[in-house]
C-alpha cells in the first residue's frame, strides 16, 4: 500500500544520503582513510533512523504510519493463529449478529413510530370491562358516539372493527374469504392517511342506505387487480353485493394488520340501532390529541363521559370506565415482553462472546508479557503498546462485524418468517441507525475485548512483571486473577440465560400438554361464512347447515362431524351479558359469558364430554330453539349448588327471546379458548336458533383426517359453487398456531443459552489449560516431593471449578431477579421454579467440572522428570 | 516528565529555527552547509549533530518560512537539496530575532543590574 509519505520518504531518504556522503567526503579530505571516515561522518550526524523517524514526526502522519504499522502487526500475529483467530471471529460473529438482528427487530416495532401523520399525537381508547379486569376492551357505539362530542382535548376521532366477508368473482377470479375491516370516514383523517389512488370515504357514504364503497389495501389491488390504475370507479362484489372502489389505500398502509385486504364505512356496514348502542363493545377507537393536550388528559375527560354514560342509563351492560394508552403501545404491547427477552438474551450472548475472546486475549498478551516488559523498561510508551494489543482485538471486531452484519439481516428474514404473528414484523428494516447501532456494537466487542486483557500493563510498575516473568512458578498468576474474574462473569451470566430458557421451555411443554377440554387428535377444521344477501332467511341458513353437515357426516371416513361458531383453542368468538330469572340477586353487577352457536352433533364430534342433562335435539331449531348448554365453570360461578338445569338464562344477544330466557338442558365439560388463557364460564346456544352467518366445520376421523380436506371442501362447492372456505387445518395445526410464538421464543431463548454454555465451558477449559501449563514447574516439584496422582488431579480440579461455583452462585442470585421480567410470558410455571434452578445448577456444574477435567488429568500425567526440565 | 521534555526541545527548537533562518538570509544552502556554518560561527560552541537540523528544516518548509528545491552543487558536481528562505521565513526571522533580544535584556536585567545603571 502507497501512503502519501512514500514520496517524501525517498526524498528524505536522497537528502540524508547526499549530505552524508559529503561529511563523508570532507572527513576524507582532512586525510581520514575510508573506514574511519564513515565512523567520523556518522558521528558528526547523529542516528540516521532517529533523525529519520524525527524527521517524519514532522509530517504530522506519524500517527498513520503506527496504525499501519500496528494494522500490519496484528494481522500478522493473528495469521500466525489462525484458529484462535477463526474462533474469536465465530464467537464474536455471533454476538454480533444476533444482537444487531435483535436491535432491528426491537427498532422497528417498539421504538420506531407509526408511520401515520405525526404519530406521537395518536391515542387509543378503549371501555374497562368486569371491574378493570380487562382493562383495554372493545368500544361500543354508542358510548364512541358520545366520547365524539365530549372530548375537548381531541382533534378528531374515528372507529374501526374487523371482520371476514366474501369477496365474490368477478372477472373470471375464484371467490374468496378475505379478512377486511369497516372504518369511519375519519378514522382516515386521524390517522392522517391520503389514498395513494383515488380519493377517502365520504362522509356521506359513511352512513346506512348509501350506494356501497370501499377502498382497497395496496397488496389486494396488485394481487386480484393486478395494479389496475383503472380501477377506481369500478364496481366489486363484496358479500353478493355491489361495492365501488373508491381508493386504494398506499402499500406502507398496513393497519390493523396485513391480513386486513379491504376496507368499508363502518355506518354503511353496520346496523345504525347497533352503532349507537353503547351495550355492544365491539370497535376499536382512534383518536388524535389537540396539540399541546396530553394523554393523562384524554385518559380523564374519557372516562368522565363514560361515567356519565353509565350513570345515565338504566343498562348494566353500560362500562363504568373508559381507558387510553397512546396508539404505538395499543398496537405493540404484546410484542414488547418478548423481545426485550430476546434483546437482553443476545446482549448476554455477546457479553460472553466478548469476554470469551478477551480472556483467550489475556492468554496470549500473558505470553507476551516477557518481550512487553522488556520495551517499556527500554522506553517504549504504554500508549503504544496498549494501542498494538487493541489493534488486536479491533481487527477481530471488525472481521466479526463484516461478517455479522449480513448475518443479521438474514436472520432478521427468519424471524420475519417465523413470527409473522408479531405486530408491525412486516415493516421491519435495516436503516442508518441500526448501522450506526452495529458499528457501535462492533466498537463495543473492539473496547471489551481488547481493554480487558490490557489493564494489567497499565496497571502497576512493569519492571515488577519482568520480574515476575523471568522466574517460573508465579508466572503470570495476575493474568490467571484475571482471567477467573471473566470466568466468574461468565458462568454467572449463562445461568442467567439457562434459568431463562429452562423457565419458558418449561411454560411452553406446560402449554403444549395443557387439556383445552375436548380431543385435538384426528379432527379436521375449516371455516366458512354465508352471505346474508343470498341466505336472506334463519331458515335458509339453517338449512345449509343442516344439510351440510349431514352430507358430511356420511362421507367416507368420517367419524364424526359437527358444527360451531367457535372451536376451542381457536380464539375468544365472543361473549354476551345475560341474567338468570331464578337469580335476581345476581343482578347489579355485569355479568358477561361467552357465546357460542353449536348444532346437536357437536359436542360428540370433538369429544366434549356431557356432565349433566343432555345435549341439544334436532327438533330445537328456530323459535323452537329454547334451551342452553352451559360450561361446568358457569355453573361453578354462578350456580354454586350445582343445580344449574332447568334454571332459564336470558342473554342480550337474543333481546327478549325467548320469554323466560333459554333454559339450561345440559352441563358440559370446560374448554379453552387459547391455551394461553383461562377458561370462560361458555353458553352453547343452538346453532339452527339461527343469527350465526359464519361457522367451523369440525371433522373428526379415525385416522388420516387430512385426506378429508378435499372431499369436504368438494361437497360445499357442489351445495353452493360461489362459497369460499378458509382455514382448512387440523385441529392441532391450529393449536400449534397458537403455542408457535410460545415456542420460538422459548427456542431462541434457549439457543442463546446453549451458546452461553458452550462458551463458557471453552473458557473454562483455556483458563485451565493455560494454568497447568504455567504451573508445570511448580507441579512437577511438586510430584518430585512426592504428591500423588490424585492429589494434582483434584487441587487442579478444584482450581477450575471454584470459579464455576462461585460464578453459579453470582448466577442464581441474579436469576432470581432476572426471572421476574419473564413472569408475564410463564404459563402454568413459577419464576422460581425450584426444578429449573436445580437442574439448571446441576448442569452447569457438570459442565464446568468436564471442561475441567482434561487439563488436570493431563496435569496429573505429567511426567515429573520432563516438568522439571520444562523449566 | 513529557512536560519537561517539551519545554526543553522547544527552546532550543525555537533557537535552531532562528539560526538557520539567520543562516540561510545568506542565500540558498544545503542541510549540511547550514550545519558546518552554524558550527563554525559558534567556534564549535553550539556541538549538535546536524541530523538534528533535518526535523527542523522539515517542519519549516512545512510552515511555509522555507522552500526547498534539488540543485546541483557547482563545486561537487552533484544535486544536493537547498533550502531558501521565503518572505514569511524574512518576516518570522523578525520576530524571533527581536523576540531573543528581549529575552536576552531580560535575562541580562537581571543577571548584571549594575551594568544597566551605567
Amino acid at each position: 500500500m502507497k501512503f502519501p509519505t512514500s514520496k517524501r520518504n525517498a526524498d528524505l531518504e536522497r537528502e540524508l544520503r547526499a549530505d552524508l556522503e559529503l561529511e563523508e567526503e570532507e572527513q576524507r579530505e582532512n586525510g581520514l582513510d575510508a573506514e574511519a571516515a564513515k565512523h567520523a561522518a556518522l558521528r558528526a550526524f547523529g542516528n540516521p533512523l532517529l533523525i529519520r523517524e524525527q524527521t517524519r514526526a514532522t509530517w504530522g502522519w506519524d500517527w498513520l504510519d503506527s496504525l499501519w504499522r500496528n494494522i500490519r502487526y496484528g494481522m500478522r500475529t493473528l495469521l500466525r493463529t489462525p484458529g484462535f483467530a477463526l474462533v474469536a471471529i465465530a464467537v464474536m460473529t455471533l454476538g454480533i449478529s444476533t444482537n444487531v438482528a435483535m436491535f432491528t427487530v426491537v427498532r422497528n416495532v417498539l421504538l420506531k413510530p407509526l408511520p401515520f401523520h405525526e404519530p406521537e399525537q395518536l391515542i387509543q381508547l378503549y371501555e374497562q370491562l368486569n371491574n378493570g379486569k380487562r382493562p383495554y376492551s372493545y368500544v361500543a357505539g354508542g358510548m364512541y358516539a358520545t366520547w365524539k362530542n365530549n372530548m375537548p382535548s381531541v382533534e378528531q376521532m374515528g372507529i374501526y372493527g374487523t371482520d371476514s366477508n366474501n369477496l365474490a368473482d368477478d372477472g373470471g377470479q375464484l371467490p374468496e374469504r378475505i379478512r377486511y375491516a369497516e372504518g369511519s370516514w375519519d378514522l382516515f383523517t386521524t390517522l392522517g392517511v391520503t389514498p395513494e389512488l383515488g380519493r377517502l370515504f365520504a362522509k356521506d357514504e359513511d352512513k346506512h342506505g348509501a350506494p356501497g364503497t370501499v377502498m382497497l389495501t395496496h397488496s389486494l389491488w396488485m394481487r386480484r387487480y393486478g395494479g389496475d390504475r383503472n380501477i377506481i370507479g369500478k364496481t366489486i362484489q363484496l358479500n353478493a353485493q355491489p361495492y365501488t372502489v373508491v381508493g386504494v389505500l398506499p402499500a406502507w398502509f398496513m393497519y390493523p394488520d396485513t391480513e386486513t385486504q379491504l376496507w368499508a364505512p363502518i355506518y354503511h356496514e353496520q346496523d345504525p340501532k347497533l352503532m349507537q348502542s353503547p351495550e355492544v363493545h365491539n370497535y376499536f377507537v382512534i383518536a388524535r390529541l389537540k396539540q399541546g393536550a396530553t394523554l393523562s388528559q384524554a385518559l380523564s375527560e374519557v372516562d368522565t363521559v363514560t361515567k356519565r354514560v353509565h350513570q345515565n342509563s338504566s343498562s348494566r351492560f353500560v362500562s363504568n370506565n373508559a381507558n387510553a394508552r397512546s396508539m404505538l403501545e395499543g398496537v405493540v404491547h404484546d410484542a414488547r415482553t418478548q423481545l426485550y427477552v430476546l434483546f437482553g438474551a443476545t446482549g448476554c450472548v455477546l457479553l460472553i462472546a466478548c469476554l470469551n475472546v478477551a480472556n483467550l486475549l489475556v492468554a496470549r498478551s500473558a505470553a507476551r508479557r516477557k518481550e512487553i516488559s522488556i520495551r517499556a523498561s527500554l522506553g517504549g510508551s504504554r500508549w503504544k503498546l496498549l494501542a498494538e494489543q487493541v489493534t488486536e482485538s479491533v481487527l477481530l471486531a471488525m472481521a466479526a462485524g463484516a461478517l455479522g452484519i449480513p448475518l443479521a439481516w438474514m436472520e432478521v428474514r427468519w424471524l420475519m418468517v417465523a413470527r409473522p404473528d408479531m405486530a408491525r414484523i412486516d415493516s421491519v428494516q435495516m436503516d442508518g441507525t441500526v448501522i450506526v447501532f452495529a458499528v457501535g456494537i462492533v466498537i463495543l466487542c473492539a473496547v471489551l475485548a481488547g481493554i480487558i486483557p490490557s489493564m494489567t500493563l497499565l496497571r502497576g510498575p512493569l519492571l515488577e512483571n519482568l520480574q515476575e516473568a523471568s522466574r517460573g512458578s508465579s508466572k503470570g498468576l495476575s493474568a490467571a486473577r484475571l482471567r477467573k474474574a471473566l470466568l466468574v462473569t461468565e458462568v454467572a451470566v449463562t445461568m442467567v440465560l439457562l434459568v431463562s430458557a429452562g423457565l419458558l421451555l418449561k411454560s411452553y411443554r406446560q402449554m403444549r400438554s395443557t387439556d383445552i377440554g375436548c380431543t385435538t387428535q384426528n379432527v379436521l377444521t375449516m371455516r366458512l361464512g354465508l352471505p346474508d344477501v343470498k341466505y336472506k332467511t334463519e331458515q335458509q341458513v339453517t338449512a345449509f347447515y343442516s344439510q351440510l353437515i349431514e352430507r358430511i357426516r356420511v362421507l367416507p371416513g368420517v367419524t364424526a362431524a359437527g358444527l360451531s361458531t367457535a372451536l376451542p383453542g381457536q380464539g375468544y368468538g365472543g361473549d354476551s351479558p345475560f341474567t338468570i330469572p331464578e337469580n335476581p340477586s345476581l343482578g347489579q353487577m355485569q355479568h358477561v359469558a361467552m357465546v357460542r352457536g353449536v348444532d346437536p352433533g357437536y359436542f360428540k364430534s370433538v369429544q366434549i364430554p356431557l356432565r349433566q342433562g343432555r345435549f341439544f335435539e334436532d327438533r330445537e331449531r328456530l323459535q323452537n330453539a329454547r334451551s342452553v348448554i352451559v360450561s361446568e365453570s358457569f355453573v361453578h360461578q354462578y350456580f354454586p349448588n350445582g343445580d344449574a338445569l332447568g334454571k332459564h338464562i336470558q342473554a342480550t344477544s337474543f333481546g327478549s327471546f325467548p320469554d323466560g330466557g333459554f333454559e339450561i338442558v345440559g352441563v358440559v365439560g370446560n374448554t379453552l379458548w387459547h391455551l394461553d388463557e383461562q377458561e370462560g364460564a361458555t353458553m352453547y346456544f343452538p346453532l339452527y336458533y339461527g343469527g350465526w352467518n359464519s361457522v367451523t366445520i369440525a371433522v373428526r376421523a379415525d385416522h388420516n383426517v387430512e385426506s378429508l380436506a378435499l372431499p369436504v371442501q368438494k361437497l360445499i362447492a357442489q351445495m353452493d359453487p360461489g362459497l369460499p372456505v378458509a382455514n382448512v387445518l387440523t385441529m392441532e395445526q391450529s393449536l400449534g398456531k397458537a403455542t408457535m410464538d410460545a415456542n420460538v421464543t422459548s427456542m431462541l431463548v434457549l439457543a442463546f443459552a446453549v451458546i452461553s454454555l458452550i462458551l463458557a465451558a471453552v473458557g473454562l477449559y483455556g483458563v485451565l489449560s493455560y494454568l497447568v501449563t504455567q504451573r508445570t514447574g511448580e507441579i512437577g516439584i511438586r510430584m518430585a516431593l512426592g504428591a500423588q496422582r490424585q492429589d494434582v488431579l483434584r487441587q487442579m480440579l478444584l482450581d477450575g471449578i471454584r470459579p464455576a461455583l462461585l460464578g453459579v452462585i453470582v448466577g442464581l442470585g441474579a436469576s432470581a431477579a432476572c426471572v421476574q421480567w419473564i413472569r408475564s410470558m410463564l404459563y402454568g410455571t413459577k419464576p422460581l421454579d425450584p426444578a429449573v434452578f436445580a437442574s439448571v445448577t446441576g448442569l452447569l456444574l457438570a459442565v464446568a467440572a468436564f471442561a475441567c477435567f482434561l487439563p488436570a488429568w493431563h496435569a496429573a500425567r505429567l511426567n515429573p522428570m520432563e516438568a522439571l526440565r520444562n523449566e | 516528565m513529557v512536560k519537561e521534555t517539551t519545554q526543553r526541545s522547544s527552546l532550543l527548537q525555537g533557537t535552531l529555527d532562528m539560526l538557520i533562518l539567520r543562516t540561510l538570509l545568506y542565500g540558498a544552502a544545503h542541510g549540511h552547509q547550514i550545519g558546518k556554518h552554524i558550527q563554525a560561527t559558534t567556534n564549535d560552541f553550539l556541538q549538535m549533530q546536524h541530523g538534528s537540523l533535518y526535523p527542523a528544516l522539515h517542519r519549516m518548509e512545512k510552515k511555509g518560512w522555507i522552500t526547498a528545491k534539488w540543485e546541483t552543487a557547482p563545486d561537487r558536481n552533484r544535486e544536493f537539496k537547498y533550502y531558501r528562505l521565503t518572505p514569511e521565513g524574512k518576516k518570522q526571522l523578525v520576530v524571533e530575532e527581536s523576540q531573543w533580544k528581549q529575552m536576552a535584556e531580560a535575562v541580562a536585567r537581571v543577571m548584571w543590574p549594575a551594568a544597566e545603571e551605567n
